[in-house]
């Protein structure tokens, strides 16, 4: 059983190819590490696997996934905790698994951008959605929001979940298939 | 698809597209007598149409707060990732808004009404009109801010859009105030608004859409 499989896609963006021909199949477990130049179509390619971008060629299927991009895409003015619940049945376990449980009662729109990153990705965590999108999980995360978030995709991973992530950083996801754009 | 509601409920009334509309309803409504004078009559016969107009700009004003905010925060993408189709959001933001619009723009009319010595039947009409149209008017707001969402300055492209769709509502909607339903003019009221809420979704579903690429 696939939980992403893309064959053969293309990306076009304001008349431009961006990629061609990517072929890509991430199965329980399975994890896919997207790289390349600022520019490359890296958050292209994930918002073409999310569905939100059509692909100019290929097919894409894939399985219910969550989404952690660049947009915190939270109520700004209502506690971290409620504004997780709006999309989450129990935002706890995502909270904790990415330490930002201690901040539960503070409004959105007083978190640091690393909170903030920390809190979208605690949405992934919370959702329990097979596939994962991660555009730039590292990015302003401190050492310890990189080792939460890896310990997460970790578990995601052993839990027979499957992860793609864009990254230029360098991001610990133990036998990935690379996929270099360029 | 009740949380979507209530959540653009609530967003509507911490945000201010609730109040708006209706302070500048009742702003006009308090404005127009100053304008034409204390003439009875006179003022019986054109405020009808002054309020019909007020409620229509009106309508206008929240614009860039119903599709824009949730563009820019993501919250469109993720709730496509959840599975829920652009028309249901769509559908929801039309639900939520007329709630947060048209019943108090209704409350709002009656004193309205009374400073333009609209009395008896004339505020029946007014009211009966005003429950038949807002949910078109509802449904153009809406429309017309997904079309503009993401565009800079889509405040004033919003109301070159909105106000020529929103012609037929004046027509009818001020039409049945005045003269009553010998014309047919609730009818023609009832088809205009129910065409523009059956197909605003659609429209600002695609519209969600098309502002992806």
């Amino acid at each position: 059983m696939s939980l992403l499989a893309l064959r053969g896609v293309a990306c076009l963006r304001g008349g431009r190819l961006l990629f061609k021909g990517l072929d890509l199949a991430l199965g329980p477990g399975g994890a896919a590490l997207v790289q390349g130049p600022n520019g490359a179509g890296k958050s292209s390619l994930l918002r073409v696997a999310a569905g939100l971008l059509r692909a100019a060629a290929g097919t894409v299927e894939r399985a219910e996934a969550g989404l952690a991009d660049e947009h915190l895409a939270l109520d700004e003015r209502q506690s971290l905790r409620r504004a997780l619940a709006f999309w989450v049945k129990d935002p706890a376990p995502g909270m904790q698994a990415m330490g930002v449980d201690h901040l539960a009662d503070v409004p959105v729109r007083m978190l640091s951008t690393g909170q903030r990153k920390r809190a979208a990705l605690a949405r992934v965590v919370a959702a329990g959605a097979p596939l994962w999108l991660l555009d730039e999980p590292g990015n302003g995360l401190d050492a310890d929001g990189l080792a939460r978030l890896e310990a997460a995709m970790a578990a995601h991973r052993a839990a027979g979940g499957a992860i793609l992530a864009a990254t230029h950083q360098p991001l610990a996801l133990a036998g990935a298939q690379q996929v270099t754009l360029t | 698809m009740t949380g979507l509601i209530l959540r653009e409920l609530r967003l509507a009334l911490a945000g201010g597209a609730a109040a708006l509309p209706l302070v500048f309803f009742l702003l006009v409504a308090t404005l127009f007598p100053f304008a034409v004078g204390p003439d009875g009559p006179l003022l019986a016969r054109t405020g009808g149409g002054a309020l019909w107009t007020a409620a229509l700009l009106a309508a206008l004003l929240p614009v860039d707060l119903l599709v824009e905010p949730d563009r820019a925060a993501g919250v469109l993408d993720q709730l496509h990732l959840r599975g829920f189709g652009e028309e249901t959001v769509a559908l929801a933001k039309l639900i939520g808004h007329w709630l947060s619009f048209g019943p108090p723009l209704m409350l709002a009319a009656i004193p309205a009404a009374a400073l333009m010595k609209l009395q008896g039947e004339a505020l029946w009409r007014l009211e009966l009109g005003l429950a038949i149209g807002t949910p078109g008017l509802a449904a153009l707001s809406i429309g017309v801010a997904a079309l503009t969402a993401g565009l800079r300055r889509s405040g004033a492209l919003a109301g070159l859009l909105l106000l020529p769709l929103a012609v037929p509502l004046l027509i009818f909607g001020a039409g049945y105030l005045e003269r009553g339903n010998e014309s047919g003019a609730l009818q023609l009221l009832g088809a205009v608004s129910l065409l523009l809420v059956a197909g605003a979704p659609f429209a600002a579903g695609a519209a969600i859409r098309a502002g992806r690429d």
